[in-house]
């Protein structure tokens, strides 16, 4: 792959700037020479075509969801409307400034404040922070206003953070950075959390629990009431990951199943894109107990008016610089304007009924761990299916079929794991030439290995050396050697 | 594969050599093949002490971090600085060149609780 | 519905294949006491054509922005995003795409994260850059955890200078962390007072230009830490005529990226930038790509020493981060590739002049006078003879837009106000700005 380095370092083409209008000092009489660059960054300077081509080039060696099915689970890649795009670029929200005076940009605390109603409404909570710029970031959040909760109660030996083996990666570490300790939970042999197990593991040193619902299997936990019954009963909190939102969206709230903090990804669940990973938001919405502790500034509402408030003593503080991700907030916000309740509903059936219908039709060829009824998305695995066949050849081999591969080795708790999640927007039509292609891999593993182990054959590069990436790492452009 | 019979083994896959109460410690043939290639290798500091199953050094393949726990309470006296240009000796000799650490031990009765050779590969057979 | 390719049919043909009569069975795993607690909306369903005259009358109620002259700055800039930018942006194939886990089918968001290291570390003077924080206010508070693990102390000194919403973030985390924030003055001329620096410090941040618009003297400070780390935070326009921390020994370099082709768009999303040296590699956070080869022999890009970070590390990961910023890096990189060097150059010098113009027009009027000494870049802060709310006042009823002034009062700097100057103010907007205050 070229990069714009690989081009020569020609002089400048200018073009974009006008010319100095003022009277010019120069930069040795402004800036002191200590201050001052000596040596230019290595930036090319390319014309317009050439840089244009080369992006244009680089565009077409990558893959998005408007090229094809994307199956990867715990991801809803869903297609992202292009209206959205639009409407982001309007001038009014693209040019307002954070800082400009609140008389100014009511249009954007509008938008904020209204997006905030409608997700405690998905939520079943009452109040959100829409602060946290990925879904990660909004697990920080949610770990930061447990920690003040339970400070604020003076309850500090509550250092503790459940979570069950299936959870995402994540969840151990956004607990871990706010300073707990995390305990795990091994799932039963269902894929669901063992009653007895969490029993023992709970008493007055938990914090909370953190739980995907449904967990990363696809697995809808049938006991939830239980659960967070049993945890708050030991004085605990509830904190639900909202990854999975897609499966039960239009049809039942965290907060009806005794969550305390939920935390969305309108990236995933909102249609918001991926952007390549990133720019994403990640939503956090509370309980009643929790408002206090809420980031600031709030968007509140007086009369017509909309304004930041920054009055609330016991909040946390911020972990933005300003009021989240509008640019993706704005994309959900029309999301849902246009699906209303009826579309949230079925956007939740067709995912589920997606998802079940590729589970039932795999199961035949690929080892499913959990046979039973699943959400919006399932895990197979890949073992046994060939001597020396990896989840990681399989998913190579799909590459040459023309599909994006569906999320391996994650969960852990499953072997050589194969996490598809279809998304409703895919139709059966996409779904039967996926199942065709995944059975053709299943027979040439055992009639053809070779194919899978030296797959991909026909993407734009060959399978990468990953090992020697990550031993010498070569991590900027080598400008010495080319 | 057969693994050193002069050697003793624990559950987690690492492999002591003991002469008199110096104990090199390093990671089994089944460890380096679970691993995968291994790109980075974290030694601790000669002089560091450890108790018998702390955390004494970390192995990285790219897609996973082996802990190596200490298999025996002591002093690291010696780390082997190779690993920092050459990690892949480990998959190419976990049990020779591969080694990482000699420790200083304080109680060599010890190593009577590990494993013996035919101990870790009846072990290896049950997982 | 519009964005579902199923038909009726299909959905009856799938129900059969899996042995389901209704597709209500599907959600036979939710208990019925949650399903029966369930409260819709009240949202209708509505079409595109609704939804958008919707939004559009929402943006039409910050339209007072949109004919305005900004000078607006404290680290989020108005400047001139070349057209380029949002068309390579727009490509689907690079925003409707999702993390590069599989390389083979994302050589276009790797190739360009690894463009974007390369120029955050030619722009910085640092070793390795990441592929992007969220901004620059999580990068900060990224920066000044990495320094505690390394170090090992849990107290941090920052300048008072700093943009205040990065100290809020800074101290959001810190607290979390148990890290003790220790603020450090500034001094007459605005640069920050490093004359008794407190002992055992993980961490000394500084910002360049600081909240005053000030240019910090970075040489000599890192040789009076005793082990702490150097973090510098820094606006990577004014990089291109300032020299860059790394020059100076700077551990961690963080940054906002916004001035890099990112509209405003009300706070976000943006764009943290985050460099280190090469012996700091381990314990950096964020996604990394590295150069390699195929089985072919062809160099690809891949993400690269991914055992830092949640998925595989889970509790004992550098950060927690999943996402970076990665459509907002991918702006940048093509916006400084359409710059060029020169270009840049040509940028700052263009935001250099223009402030020092309009600079000098103003303290050339009576009472009004530079609040700092020390050198600035395109952001300077004036003292001013009257109420500065009444002067922004009458000037915001003209459409001319400053700072509010309770930001630098909060920092101890009364009756100032700040101006942030681009390429993009006229020389005709600059003197129309002088002739107001000249009669206020």
């Amino acid at each position: 792959m070229n990069t714009i380095f690989d081009h020569k370092l020609a002089k400048g083409v200018g073009g974009l700037l006008p010319a100095l209008d003022v009277p010019e000092q120069g930069i040795e009489k402004l800036i002191p020479s200590s201050l001052r660059r000596t040596h230019a960054p290595r930036i090319p300077n390319l014309s317009e075509p050439e840089l244009v081509r080369h992006y244009t080039h680089l565009s077409k060696v990558n893959y998005g969801i408007d090229d094809g099915f994307y199956p990867l689970g715990s991801c809803t890649m869903k297609y992202n409307p292009k209206i959205n795009e639009d409407l982001v670029r309007l001038p009014g929200f693209a040019n307002a400034h954070p800082l400009a005076d609140e008389d100014l940009i009511q249009g954007s605390l509008k938008l904020l404040y209204e997006a905030s109603r409608y997700l405690c409404g998905i939520a079943g909570l009452v109040e959100v922070t829409l602060q946290p710029a990925a879904g990660a970031h909004g697990e920080l959040c949610g770990m930061f206003l447990v920690k003040r909760y339970f400070e604020e109660r003076g309850e500090e030996k509550r250092k503790r953070i459940l979570l069950p083996d299936s959870a995402h990666g994540t969840n151990p570490s956004s607990a871990t950075i706010a300073g707990f300790s995390v305990t795990e939970i091994p799932s039963g042999k269902d894929g669901m959390i063992n009653l007895a197990t969490l029993e023992e593991a709970l008493d007055d040193t938990v914090a909370a629990i953190m739980l995907t619902v449904p967990n990363t299997l696809g697995i809808f936990e049938e006991r939830i009431l239980e659960v967070t019954a049993m945890v708050h009963a030991a004085g605990g909190l509830c904190y639900f990951d909202g990854a999975n939102l897609n499966a039960f969206l239009g049809r039942a709230r965290p907060g009806d199943m005794g969550a305390d903090i939920f935390h969305f990804n309108l990236h995933k669940t909102l249609s918001a894109p991926h952007g390549g990973g990133g720019p994403g938001s990640g939503p956090v919405a509370v309980a009643q107990s929790l408002v206090d502790f809420l980031p600031v500034p709030r968007i509140v509402k007086d009369k017509n008016r909309y304004r930041l408030d920054w009055n609330s003593p016991h909040s946390i503080g911020c972990i933005h610089s300003f009021y989240g991700n509008f640019g993706v907030i704005l994309k959900a916000y029309a999301y849902l304007l246009l699906l209303g309740d009826t579309g949230l509903r079925e956007v939740s059936e067709n995912a589920v009924l997606n998802a079940n219908y590729l589970q039932e039709s795999l199961k035949q060829t690929y080892p499913l761990p959990y046979e039973r009824l699943c959400k919006h998305e399932f895990v197979l695995s890949g073992k046994g299916l060939g001597e020396g066949i990896s989840a990681l050849d399989i998913a190579k081999r799909l590459i040459d079929y023309g599909f994006h591969p569906p999320t391996i080795y994650f969960p852990l708790i499953v072997p050589e794991a194969l996490m598809i999640e279809p998304t409703e927007c895919e139709g059966k039509e996409t779904l039967d030439r996926f199942i065709e292609a995944m059975e053709r891999i299943a027979a040439e593993a055992k009639e053809n290995p070779r194919l899978l182990h030296e797959a991909p054959q026909y993407a734009p590069v060959r399978r990468l050396d990953q090992t020697r990436a990550a031993r010498q790492p070569i991590l900027t452009y080598p400008f010495n050697e080319r | 594969m057969t693994h050193p019979t002069q050697f003793r083994y624990t559950k987690e896959h690492e492999w002591v050599d003991l002469e008199g109460n110096h104990a090199k410690v390093g990671i089994t043939e089944h460890a380096q093949d679970k691993l995968g290639d291994i790109v980075f290798v974290e030694l601790p500091a000669v002089g560091t002490a450890v108790k018998k199953g702390e955390n004494l050094a970390t192995v990285e393949s790219v897609k996973a971090v082996g802990d190596i726990y200490a298999p025996m309470s002591g002093a690291v006296v010696e780390v082997n600085t190779q690993l920092e240009s050459s990690p892949e000796t480990i998959n190419q000799d976990p049990y020779g060149a591969g080694w990482l650490v000699i420790l200083e031990v304080s109680d060599p009765s010890e190593a009577d609780s590990l494993l013996d050779a035919s101990g870790y590969e009846q072990y290896l057979n049950e997982g | 519905m519009r964005y579902i390719a199923n038909t009726g049919a299909d959905r009856r043909a799938m129900l059969a294949a899996i042995g389901l009569s209704s597709l209500e069975e599907l959600f036979d795993d939710i208990p019925q006491e949650v399903k029966d607690r369930f409260q819709p909306l009240e949202l209708p369903v509505q079409s595109e054509m609704e939804v958008a005259r919707i939004l559009k009358e929402l943006a039409s109620l910050n339209s007072c922005q949109q004919s305005s002259i900004s000078f607006l700055g404290g680290g989020v800039y108005d400047h001139y995003i070349p057209s380029v930018v949002s068309h390579i942006t727009s490509r689907s194939e690079f925003y409707t795409a999702y993390t590069p886990y599989q390389p083979e089918l994302s050589q276009g968001t790797l190739t360009t994260m690894f463009e974007f290291q390369t120029l955050i570390c030619e722009l910085t003077g640092m070793e390795v850059a990441n592929a992007s924080i969220y901004d620059g206010a999580s990068a900060l508070a990224e920066g000044v955890l990495m320094a505690k693990r390394i170090v090992g102390k849990g107290r941090v000194a920052a300048a008072q200078s700093l943009f205040p919403h990065y100290r809020r973030v800074l101290d959001t985390y810190c607290w979390a962390a148990g890290i003790k924030v220790i603020e450090i003055p500034y001094t007459k001329a605005g640069t920050c007072d490093l004359t008794a620096l407190p002992q055992d410090l993980s961490s000394l941040v500084i910002q360049t230009p600081n909240a005053f618009g000030v240019i910090e003297e970075l040489k000599g400070v890192k040789e009076r830490l005793a082990d702490a780390l150097l973090i510098v935070v820094t606006n990577p326009i004014s990089l291109g005529i300032l020299a860059p921390p790394g020059q100076f020994g700077a551990d961690i370099v963080i940054g906002e990226g916004q001035p890099l082709g990112i509209t405003a768009s009300f706070g976000g999303p943006f764009l943290g930038l985050f460099a280190t040296r090469e012996r700091y590699l381990r314990q950096m956070p964020g996604r990394l790509t590295a150069q390699t080869v195929d089985a072919e022999g062809k160099i690809g890009y891949t993400m690269a020493i991914q055992t830092r970070e949640q998925h595989i590390r889970r509790e004992r990961a550098t950060s927690n981060i999943c996402t970076n910023s990665q459509l907002c890096a991918l702006a940048a990189t093509v916006y400084l590739a359409s710059l060029g060097a020169d270009g840049l150059h040509e940028l700052a010098t263009l935001n250099l002049e223009k402030a020092h113009y309009l600079a000098q027009r103003i303290t050339a009027l009576p009472g009004y006078r530079l609040a700092f000494e020390a050198p600035f870049f395109n952001e300077f802060a004036v003292r001013v003879p009257i109420d500065p709310q009444a002067i922004r006042a009458r000037l915001k009823e003209e459409r001319i837009l400053l700072d509010d002034p309770r930001f630098l009062s909060a920092l101890g700097a009364p009756n100032t106000l700040r101006f942030a100057v681009t390429e993009k103010r006229t020389k005709d907007e600059l003197d129309r700005l002088v002739e107001l205050l000249e009669v206020i």
